[in-house]
């Protein structure tokens, strides 16, 4: 009797709550074909990385094939396409080290600086203009910056006003550049961290003295140091891994670069340059293009492991 | 609000197609051309897919600009992969038009004919293979051909590094080198001409498929030197200079009566047989690139042909058709 | 000595009188630091206008209705960036319509569906994560070999860019998204699953409409990237002298940032004037997408 006049009862009140088996047993097929699909999509990521290792490796192999790993890794002579042809990497990574470390001594600095502003200085109304103005740095395309750092920072700047021994493309204008658009990158990141240092240690530290310096210096950069860490490594690597800048304003001599104002060709620039050109499927040229790849993507990826392991910490400690 | 959800989807969506809907629309061949010619008489539509040398591509693109006003509907593409590159696309059946700054191999050769690609060469235009320098270099004017070779030999790799190495009179100046690549006509016809034997060059200089390149670093840097078609001196007059070879400069005159060697040499366009026989658009294209090559090579500053050299063209022509 | 006492009979050192309040931030060493940090700013910036500026005189001559309209040309006086222009709205188009389904739907999964405590699901998180950070012309490479499995000899056309985008912006839309997701509070799921809702009608109808503003925020600054990238698409033969519009999935195309790249390397001034030009469309561009972007999340998004 109670149980029909429970279920007679009015909408949703008049039920008792039902017993949560009778809902959660009642699947709805729809509902599982959905979740499946959404499975699928995520699974997309693990393919596309699995993809790209198979992309690379399979050309690599053949290329080792034919020239020897320790050949490759050590040799400091890159004429691949040439009659006399050696497959020495080594020019491709002092260009890639040059530029990368003009880029940092640009961005480290300025980028921190920035950083510690927004974060410990700046009101949150002078905070909320400036930080997207910061981010139109890193918005703007790369090639638009190649073609700055092509057109004025070599050309106006480095030959016309500095009168610097210097050709048409360098390592070193594409590196400023570089720097540039990187400050964003590092600023950001460092930025986060520092906010997230807890305001009682920067408060304790007012309480005993210290001006916002000198809180900032020893309280706030040690505290956050592995969120820096972190912004620093991954800004080295987006100047690894690019390619733009350095292909309209490096240079396409692959030497071993001593002299910042010399040419040198990159990694990224070697790839860019020769996919330009045509090569077979599986021909040498076309391998090498891979092997090149092969060590631009494992060299972004220890980068990129390390960054995130840095991330992680600071995450956590608070 | 699983409705609002659904129309923000759905109007996503639409708004994504419709913008495809309209570009869709722009690509219609359209009557009106902003170059005001009246006529796009033909109706042909199709593509005629071209690449090979970075010398020829200027070449061949004026011949589509000036085509396009009277095919409109007919898309003509150019790329640049270099003379050796076009051919390995060439002989593999995947484009209609090969550009070529040298003549095709004896390799290259064998490999089309093993995929049954049977092609006719046609002499498109002349050219004097020019060798330049800064504009600001006043001590290189005229060299020799030994002189060139002793800077661009393989023996040369990492020991010439200073122009007053190739005459002691020139004065201390870093040479830089810059050049074509490997994949181009321009590279094999100039290590042969020079250095005796295609391929022969030192390797420490910035090759490049883009002779555009070769012009931007010779132009930057007071010691450099390079080497590229004719037509992209005259396009860059004052940015770079030619420089007289063994006495002679390459001009439209010395390439055509022969005086400018061993640097004068033949451009090329290979053209597909079965491509012409069997579409149209490409039938089209390639008879008025040879009846208007003088117009073309005027339009894209190259060395037009000789009148010889228009005769032995057409008869070619004739023969495909 | 009881500890009162010792203070009592000694007293205070007259040393260096401790730096409070207002006398503190005047120091010189701090006004320096201070004046360093504006000064980093300051630099970024001066950098950015310069920038901007020298890009606007390079191509003001050449911002017309040629530059819309016209094919590129040898001459740089008729040569304009109308292919590119259909190109990047082709590329764009078509990695919209393969990257957002998937992109949230993943994002999805991961944060409503996934059991966080199973390794496997964390191996996928930290693997978008090293996604996002691939060079970009890493997925260029993979476009190229995975056309080549394909048997597919003409890289050049618009499908296999897209694919290349594609992949390149999934990761930064799976972020975005799921950062959407997870600013839904815990309460909107809870009430939902109270009254009765499975789980997946609770994201359809409660989780997604309300982070529909932080997606559409992410993804539409996700494909203002994509609009300006060059590298993968380089690769891909994207570099190519056009006299069509590009007009379907298998058509040949270029996109603005490669027209850009490929005037720049042109020595002609005309060239660099139109690369300048060029450059001014796509910052427009871009300057737009953003603009909208920051709109909706203004307007739209809820404070919870």
């Amino acid at each position: 009797m109670t149980a029909i006049i429970e279920r007679r009862g009015g909408p949703a009140s008049g039920r008792a709550p039902a017993p949560a088996s009778s809902f959660a047993g009642r699947r709805r097929p729809g509902e599982f074909l959905i979740k499946l699909a959404l499975r699928l999509a995520a699974a997309v990521t693990v393919v596309t990385t699995v993809g790209i290792l198979i992309a690379l490796l399979i050309p690599s192999l053949s290329f080792f094939a034919e020239v020897p790993v320790l050949e490759f890794l050590f040799g400091t002579r890159w004429a691949p396409r040439f009659a006399d042809a050696s497959f020495g990497v080594l020019p491709l990574v002092t260009a890639t080290l040059w530029t990368t470390l003009i880029a940092l001594l640009v961005a480290v600095p300025f980028g921190l600086g920035a950083a510690t502003l927004l974060a410990e200085y700046a009101r949150p109304r002078v905070r909320k203009v400036l930080k997207p103005l910061l981010e139109i740095l890193a918005g703007i395309p790369t090639v638009v910056y190649g073609f700055f750092a092509l057109q004025f920072v070599q050309g106006t700047v480095l030959r016309d006003w500095l009168h610097l021994p210097t050709g048409a493309f360098s390592v070193l204008a594409a590196g400023l550049v570089m720097g540039v658009m990187i400050i964003p990158t590092i600023a950001s990141i460092a930025e986060d961290a520092m906010s997230a240092v807890p305001q009682a240690l920067r408060q304790g530290s007012a309480a005993l003295g210290a001006n916002r310096m000198q809180t900032t210096l020893r309280v706030v950069f040690p505290a956050a140091l592995s969120g820096i860490v972190a912004a620093v490594v991954l800004g080295i690597s987006r100047a690894v891994g690019e390619t733009m800048i350095v292909a309209i304003a490096a240079g396409n001599q692959a030497q071993l670069v001593t002299n910042p104002l010399d040419q040198g060709q990159t990694m990224t620039g070697f790839i860019a340059n020769a996919a330009l050109g045509d090569s077979r499927v599986g021909s040498l040229e076309y391998n090498t293009l891979f092997a090149v790849g092969l060590l631009l993507f494992l060299i972004t990826l220890l980068i990129n492991f390390i960054s995130i392991r840095f991330v992680r910490r600071f995450r956590e400690a608070y | 609000m699983r409705k609002s959800t659904a129309k923000i989807f759905a109007s996503t969506a639409l708004v994504l197609v419709g913008a495809l809907a309209l570009s869709g629309c722009g690509g219609q061949p359209s009557g009106g051309d902003t170059s005001g010619s009246g006529a796009s008489g033909g109706g042909l539509t199709g593509s005629v897919n071209t690449d090979g040398s970075s010398t020829v591509a200027p070449l061949t693109e004026a011949a589509a600009d000036l085509f396009r006003d009277e095919e409109s509907g007919v898309n003509v593409s150019v790329a640049t992969s270099g003379t050796g590159g076009g051919f390995k696309t060439f002989c593999a059946g995947e484009t209609d038009v090969s550009n070529a700054s040298r003549p095709i191999k004896d390799e290259e050769a064998a490999d089309c004919e093993a995929a049954g690609i049977k092609y006719t060469e046609i002499v498109a235009a002349n050219d004097g293979l020019s060798v330049i320098v800064n504009p600001e270099n006043d001590w290189a004017e005229d060299l020799t051909v030994e002189q060139l070779n002793l800077i661009w030999g393989p023996e040369a790799e990492g020991k010439i590094t200073n122009w007053n190495q190739v005459d002691p009179s020139f004065p201390d100046q870093a040479i830089t080198l810059f050049g074509a690549g490997t994949d181009s006509g321009t590279f094999d016809y100039f290590t042969e001409e020079i250095n005796g034997e295609d391929g022969a060059i030192r390797t420490d200089y910035s090759p490049s498929e883009d002779d555009n390149i070769t012009i931007q670093g010779v132009a930057g840097d007071v010691g450099a030197i390079g080497f590229l078609g004719l037509s992209y001196v005259e396009e860059n007059e004052g940015v770079v200079k030619a420089v007289a070879v063994d006495g002679v400069m390459p001009s439209t005159e010395t390439v055509q009566d022969g005086t400018y060697t061993p640097l004068g040499r033949p451009l090329f366009i290979y053209v597909n047989n079965a491509s012409y026989v069997d579409k149209e658009q490409v039938k089209s294209f390639i008879d008025f690139y040879v009846a208007n090559s003088a117009e073309i090579a005027e339009r894209a500053l190259f060395v037009p042909l000789t009148e010889d050299q228009v005769t032995t063209a057409t008869d070619e022509l004739a023969s495909l058709g | 000595m009881s500890p009162t006492s010792t203070t009592a009979t000694q007293p205070l050192r007259a040393s260096a009188p401790i730096a409070t309040g207002r006398n503190g931030e005047m120091r010189p060493s701090a006004l320096a630091f201070l004046l360093l940090l504006w000064l980093s700013l300051f630099v970024a910036f001066a950098v950015l206008i310069t920038l901007l500026i020298t890009i606007f005189l390079t191509g003001q001559n050449k911002l017309s209705t040629a530059l819309l309209f016209n094919f590129p040309s040898a001459d740089p006086d008729e040569a304009g960036a109308r292919p590119a222009i259909l190109g990047s709205v082709w590329a764009i188009g078509a990695t919209a319509v393969m990257t957002l389904p998937l992109g949230i739907a993943a994002a999805v999964h991961l944060e409503e569906f996934a059991d966080r405590k199973r390794w496997f699901n964390r191996f996928i998180e930290l693997n978008v994560q090293n996604l996002a950070a691939v060079p970009s012309i890493v997925y260029g490479l993979l476009a190229l070999a995975f056309l080549s499995m394909l048997g597919v000899t003409n890289k050049n056309i618009v499908i296999g860019g897209a694919f290349a985008l594609t992949l390149l912006i999934l990761p930064v839309i799976i972020i975005a998204t799921r950062e959407a997701l997870r600013a839904v509070p815990r309460e909107i799921r809870d009430g939902s699953l109270a009254l009765g809702a499975t789980q997946w009608q609770t994201t359809w109808r409660q989780v997604l409409p309300a982070s529909v503003p932080g997606i559409a925020t992410g993804s539409i600054l996700a494909l203002s990237r994509a609009l300006g990238e060059a590298a993968p698409l380089l690769v891909l033969g994207a570099l190519v002298y056009i006299t069509f519009d590009p007009n379907g999935l298998l058509s040949g195309y270029t996109t603005l940032p490669i027209q850009i790249f490929n005037w720049t390397g042109r020595p002609q001034e005309g060239f660099h004037e139109l690369a300048g030009a060029t450059s001014i469309l796509l910052l427009a561009v871009l300057i737009l997408m953003n603009a909208l972007a920051i709109f909706i999340r203004n307007k739209f998004q809820k404070r919870w």
